[in-house]
Parts: C-alpha cells; structure tokens; sequence
C-alpha cells in the first residue's frame, strides 16, 4: 500500500514545490493563518473554551435550583454584584446565566465549534483537495466568529448584565429595555455578536459547499463520498438557507429597538402608560426566528451524525449498513428541518389546523431518525468491534438520540405539548438529543481525528473515565427532568420554594444538581488529556484506527496542501471493511481495484478498465486553493 | 503500475464551475434568503391587519427604469469585454456605475418622498418595511458598486479581456441579480402595499 502512495505520487513533486511551500511566519502560520488545518484548530479551541464558559454558567444556576437555600457568597470573587447582600444569586442574572448558557451552547460551541471544526478539518482532506475553495474567506469565517466572541463575553462585563431574554430572545422582554436588566445594553452587545456569528456562518458555509462540489479528487464520486461529507455538506446547505432569516428577525428586531419601529411591538403598557408602537406583532418575530431555530437544531446535530457513521463503521470494522439510506436519511432531516418550525409555537393561539399540519410533518421526522438509528445498530450488529474512545462516545450518540428521540414524538403531538410546553420535560427532551448528543459527536470527532491533528494519541484511559463519567452523568442530570417536567416544573424560574405543590420535588432538583457538577467535573479530564496530548501524547502511527478515508493518506504532519505530490485517486466506496478475500480487514479509497483481485466482486472487476481513464485525468490545480 | 505516461492531451477535470462563481450563487442564494424572509414577514404581517393604507412613491419607476438600463449597459460591457474592446468596457463600466449612483440618489429622494405622504421609518409596520426592504437592496447595490469598482481598476489595468473574463462575469452575474431583486421588490410592493 505505501508502495502504492509513493509510485502515485511521484508525478507532481515540481507541482507541490510550487504549491505548498509559501514563507510562513509564526502570524500567518497559527493567527492569520489560510490553511484549513489550522483554522479547525482554531474553531476547536475557540468553541472548547466555549463550552467551559458555557458548563460553568450552567453549574452556578443548578446551584441556585439544586439548593435554594444555599449562600452563594464563596462566589462574590468571580460574580461580584450579581450575589445580593443576603448571597443569593440575583434573579435578573439568573436569566442571563440561563439565557447565556443557551446561545453559547448552541451556536458558539455546537455550530463553530462543531461544524466550524470538523467541516474545515475533514472536508479537504476526505475529499482530497489542496485546501478550501477560498482559503481568505475560510481565515475571514474564523475571524468574524472571533469578533462576535469577543462582544459577547464582553457583554458579561456590563453593569446591566448581558442579555436575559432567554435564547430565543422573544420580542417584546428582548425589545424593551425597560422589560429587563439585560434588555438595555447586554441585548444590544447579543444582537451585534450575532450578527457577525451569522457573516462567519455564512462564509464557512459557502465554503463548504463550494469546496464539496467544485473540488473533489479524481474518482471521488458523489457515491464515493464518506458520510461525514454528507452531512457536512446539508448541514452547510442547511445554513446558508436558515441564517440569513435570523438575519432578518434580528435586525428588525434592532429597528425596534433602537430607531422606534414597531414590527414586533403592539399595545405594550408600562406602569400604566401606553407605549406609542402600534400595528406590530410578537408572533412575527417567533415565526422568523423559528424558521432559522429548527433548522439551527438539525445544524448541531447533522455533523454529529455525520461523526458517528464513520467512526461506528471504521471501529465494527463493517460496512456501514445501508449506505443510500442514510444519505437519503440525511436528505429527508435536511428538507424536514424547514417545514416543522410552528412546532415551537403551539401554545401561541394558532389555527388548530395550521397545528396538525405541523404536527403531522414534525412527526415524519421520525423516520428517518429511525432509520439512522437502525442503521448504526445495523452496523455495530455482529462486528468486530474497538471500543476507542471515539467509538464509545459514538455508540454513546446513538444511545441519546433514541432516548431523546422518543420524547420528541411525544413533544411533536400539539395535544400533548400544550400542557407540557415550557416545562422540564422540554429542557430534558432537546438536551439529551440535541445538545448531549451534539455534544457526544463533537467529543467522539476529537478523539478520533486528535491523531490527524496534532499528530499524537490522545490518552486512552482518561478517554474511557472521561466517558462513562459523561455518559452516566448525562442521563442522571436529564432523565430525571422529564418527572420534574411532567409535574408542571415550568422552565427559566429562579425559585420554586413559594409553591407547596413543588416541594416535594426539592430533593430531586438537589440530584440533579449533583450530578450536574460531577459531569463538570468530569470535563475537565478532557481538558488535561487534550491538552497534555498535543505536546507529551504518544506519537501517532499513519493510520491509527486502520481506517479507510483519505486523511490517513497524507503524512503524519500534513502542512499546507496536505498531500506531498499527486493527490491521491479515489477507486472505492469509503466502506470496504473485512471485505471477504482481502488481506486486510480494510481496503483504502485509494486502492484500486486492480490491486485486490481476491476481493473484488463480479462487478467491481468490470470497473478495472475504467480506473485506467480515471488515473489519466489531469486536476487542473491552476485555479484551486489560491 | 508500470509506466503512467501523461499526454497533454489528457482529458480535464469534468467540473468545470470556477469555484469563486460557485461561491457568489451561493451568497446570491443567501441574500434571497434574506429577502424572501421579509417580504414573507410582509405578508404575514399584513394578513394580521392594523395595515397603514399608503401609495407607493413615483419615484420608483424611475429608480426601475435606471437600473434597468444600467444591466443593458453591464451587459453590453461583457460583450466589450469578450472582444477585447477596453475603451469601450472602461466607459461602459463608468456608465454603470454613474447609474448606479443615480439609482441610490433615486432611492433617497423616495424616502424623501415617502416621508412627505407621511409614511415614517418609525410607524406601522407598513411603512418602515418599505424603508427596510429598499435600504437593505441600497446595501447590497453599495457591494455591487464596491464590486464593479474593483473590476473598472482592474480593467484599467488591462486584467480583464477575452483571456481573462471570471471577475467580469461574476460582476455581471451579481449586478443583475441586484436589479432582478429591485424588480421582484418593486412588483411585490406594487400588488401588496
């Protein structure tokens, strides 16, 4: 096989000589740098220092839900005046720590984070391309998120707070600064952040596709794609469609606020008197924001899926079972993901009919969820399988998303999430599929391709305490919540301890807040091994999972082209594994067939005359990744 | 694998998009995101009544009229430019641009006049979404003039002709997809305000 990779690539030394050796510094190199490589780390490390800001906000308000009582004055050195003269925590900065919690987590971490990382790191690589279409615009993406970062932390610092809304930011308690706290300033700082979130989102994306259709290698057939691809691919197609309408949502939402329109303000009296906005409509606001936050959802979670195909596949050492059907699956949630948004909005006052037509389409969702799930139980059924840390973290996905996807059907039926809207059991539902899932891919993702990025292992063990500390501490947080939801616990409340009806749930809420921090704790784990491995880990071997995808082709430090020489030609599907007859319980992508007569089926031997054509087209790279 | 000899001759990759065209689409289909969410927004936010009554300002047909004329003349560059006629594209892209220019003067005296029929920025929502949607096409046309001048310097400097036409067809591609918006704008106004 290395033979094989050394007589390929012998052509276009002189080609590469000329490509990739530009003079880098240390600034163009790790800060301004162009090379999609980098750019991933630096969304990775970007979103992880994300998601410890984001758990820790989570921790201080289970804290305040899990022991009411408690005084919180240990936390006056970090909080300061957010803890009141008694050392409670202060409800107005309980809803920015809610509300923070939810947009940090759901686009700092799991949309750059996830398919900010993963999306720039495997899609040259598993396509076999140089670099992205536009390497400018991919460093802009990272930087533009690196604004809207920094103007949301800063937005912490305010005197007022940051937002409080919650992350939806419904008009009109996020349109009003005199409604909250953090409806002045801190709302202001939120609208900012995520208008420049949306610019990087939208210059990733358009990225993305482009460098999926325009620069894939000789032979890599939209056929041949890894499912990673695929479901980077409609998850980018998924937002360059839904953001620029939370564009739109938000800056009306701006006008509102600051130049006195009145597109989501209505009949609104304050302290008696009337405000003068007239004609407006909250409910325009929710169906704008909607149309961008279900899909939203489904921008977490499809790269997670996407993960998860791939590693389950590689680590059973099976084909992926029905590979078709999960592309189609994958299609089916993409176009699903913009017909069900009114699903968020039964309790509005909707035309009933209007509602089911909803519900109906919600529902359908379920079907190709069902068949991912099938699908990756298929795969695993009867495998060979290497329990990695990835792998765990993989199978741990699927575990959430059948748990979490069973509520969903529940949460789906309008009759059925009337009563339970806004409850416990809502937090619980989209935490376990959505965000612990999401959460789970992103982690099984950097476990499996830390060897590809950095170029060392990261420690196994800590691997395997990290996720069965994760694994079971998500559960005891979640499952709980959804008794604590069907009880009528509504979410966002700072204290429940006025209600006798609540009370006897005081010692489950304490549980949970247990193991909440324990499952803190735990990440920290992750911290050190991630960190501690990128300079003391054990050094790689090429191809560490013995897997068949096209980055394990490139050296163990690719630099900027990836591929010394020739990029190599795709021959293969990327699931050839303990195929009958072969040597080896894997057949790389670029194998040809003409290379595995003791594997190849009847119809496989008939593409060996092709694969001469194949070899002789010329990739014309004039154009590409400058 | 035995010798591999490469002809000149060997066929070229089948995809042949320009990645950057590819690109600009894909930020064309953004951008009609961002107008259909609105003018759907429009919509259903008139079928929720308490709509402000109001005629649309005259200007507008001039503002059509300019942009329209300014897509011929883009147009008739490009061919310029495929002919390697540069005398004739710098001063068809100058026309452009002045257009250009005329039309956001256009649109400024609307506002203008909308403000003299008393419809406000700050009112019902009828009105400030006529604001929103012709500002928000006023910043996109500020990119398309930003855009065409950067190909009018670069056809300055002899960097655009029958050899060398990505940028120019690009520009051309993104100017008139800011006119069909005004004209899709404008029709829309026309049979919902």
């Amino acid at each position: 096989m290395d033979q094989h990779i050394a007589e390929t690539t012998g052509y276009h030394d002189a080609e590469w000589h000329a490509h990739g050796h530009h003079k880098e510094s240390f600034v163009t190199k790790y800060i301004f740098s162009q090379d999609h490589k980098t750019i991933a780390k630096q969304f990775l490390i970007t979103g992880i220092f994300w998601a410890f800001i984001g758990g820790i906000l989570s921790s201080i308000f289970r804290l305040q839900l899990g022991y009411p009582d408690m005084s919180l004055e240990w936390l006056r050195p970090l909080l300061g005046g957010w803890i009141t003269d008694a050392g409670k925590l202060d409800p107005e900065f309980y809803l920015a720590l809610v509300t923070m919690h939810g947009t940090i987590m759901v686009f700092f971490v799991l949309t750059a984070g996830l398919s900010g990382t993963f999306a720039n790191f495997l899609i040259p690589l598993q396509i076999g391309a140089r670099d992205m279409a536009s390497g400018f615009l991919n460093m802009l993406s990272y930087w533009f998120f690196f604004a809207s970062s920094v103007v949301m932390l800063c937005s912490f610092f305010l005197k007022t707070g940051p937002a409080a809304g919650g992350w939806v930011v419904y008009p009109p308690l996020s349109a009003l600064p005199q409604a909250l706290q953090g409806s002045q300033g801190g709302m202001t700082l939120w609208l900012i952040a995520m208008a420049l979130f949306i610019v990087s989102s939208l210059l990733g994306g358009i990225n993305y596709i482009t460098t999926i259709i325009n620069l894939r290698t000789r032979g890599m057939t939209f056929a041949r794609l890894p499912l990673t691809i695929w479901a980077l691919f409609l998850t980018a197609v998924i937002g360059v469609l839904s953001f620029p309408v939370l564009f739109s949502a938000a800056l009306l939402l701006i006008f509102d606020r600051s130049f006195g329109t009145s597109f989501y303000l209505s009949d609104i009296y304050i302290g008696g008197e009337a405000l003068s906005n007239q004609g407006g409509s909250a409910i325009l606001f929710q169906h704008l924001f909607w149309f961008l936050g279900h899909p939203e959802v489904y921008i977490v979670m499809l790269p997670g899926l996407g993960i998860t195909s791939e590693i389950i596949s590689t680590n059973s050492r099976k084909p992926i079972f029905g590979y078709r059907a999960m592309i189609g699956s994958l299609l089916g949630i993409a176009v699903l993901s913009f017909i069900v948004w009114a699903h968020h909005m039964f309790v509005t006052g909707m035309n009933p009919f209007l509602g089911s037509i909803f519900m109906i389409l919600t529902l359908i969702i379920a079907v190709p969820s069902a068949v991912k799930v099938f699908n990756y139980l298929a795969t695993m059924w009867k495998g060979n399988i290497r329990f990695t840390p990835g792998m765990l973290f993989s199978i741990g996905l699927v575990s959430f998303f059948i748990s979490g996807g069973l509520t969903g059907i529940f949460l789906g039926n309008a009759a059925i999430d009337i009563p339970l809207h806004d409850t416990y059991f809502v937090v619980a539902h989209f935490h376990l599929v959505m965000a612990s899932a999401s959460f789970f891919g992103m982690l099984a993702g950097v476990y499996h391709w830390f060897p590809k990025m950095f170029g060392r292992m990261m420690d196994e063990k800590l691997g395997y305490i990290h996720f069965w500390l994760t694994f079971i501490g998500v559960y005891l947080v979640f499952f709980p919540m959804h008794y604590i939801g069907i009880a009528g616990f509504p979410r966002r409340y700072y204290s429940w301890t006025t209600f006798d009806v609540f009370n006897s749930f005081t010692d489950l809420n304490t549980f949970v807040t247990v193991a909440a921090l324990i499952t803190m704790v735990a990440q920290f784990l992750f911290l050190f091994n991630f960190f501690y491995s990128i300079f003391r880990g054990r050094v790689a071997p090429p191809n560490p999972w013995q897997s068949n995808t096209l980055e394990w082709t490139t050296p163990l430090h690719p630099g900027h082209g990836n591929w010394p020489g020739a990029i190599p030609t795709v021959y293969r599907w990327p699931y050839d594994y303990s195929k009958p007859g072969a040597e080896e319980d894997y057949i790389p992508q670029h194998i040809p067939y003409s290379q595995t007569m003791e594997s190849n089926l009847p119809h496989e031997n008939d593409l060996i005359a092709l694969e001469k054509e194949e070899e002789d087209i010329v990739i014309d790279e004039s154009s590409e990744s400058h | 694998m035995g010798t591999n000899i490469r002809l000149v001759e060997s066929p070229q990759k089948t995809l042949s998009v320009h990645p950057h065209k590819f690109a600009l689409w894909l930020f064309i289909v953004s951008i009609v995101m961002i107008f259909a969410s609105l003018t759907s927004a429009f919509i259903v936010k008139q079928g929720e009544g308490s709509w402000l009554e109001y005629n649309l300002p005259s200007m507008f047909w001039f503002t059509t009229a300019t942009i329209l004329v300014s897509s011929v003349l883009l147009q008739w560059g490009y061919f310029a430019a495929k002919d390697d006629q540069f005398k004739k594209l710098n001063t068809l892209l100058v026309a452009t641009i002045v257009l250009g220019l005329l039309f956001l003067a256009g649109q400024w005296l609307s506002w203008k006049q909308l403000v003299d029929m008393e419809v406000y920025f700050a009112g019902n929502p009828a009105g400030s979404f006529v604001y929103v949607l012709t500002g928000l096409h006023a910043f996109h046309l500020v990119t398309g003039l930003v855009f065409l001048v950067i190909t009018l310097i670069s056809a300055l400097k002899n960097r655009i002709g029958s050899g060398n036409m990505v940028r120019m067809e690009m520009c051309v591609t993104y100017w008139h997809f800011l006119g069909a918006l005004w004209i899709y704008l404008f029709i829309f106004l026309i049979f919902y305000h």
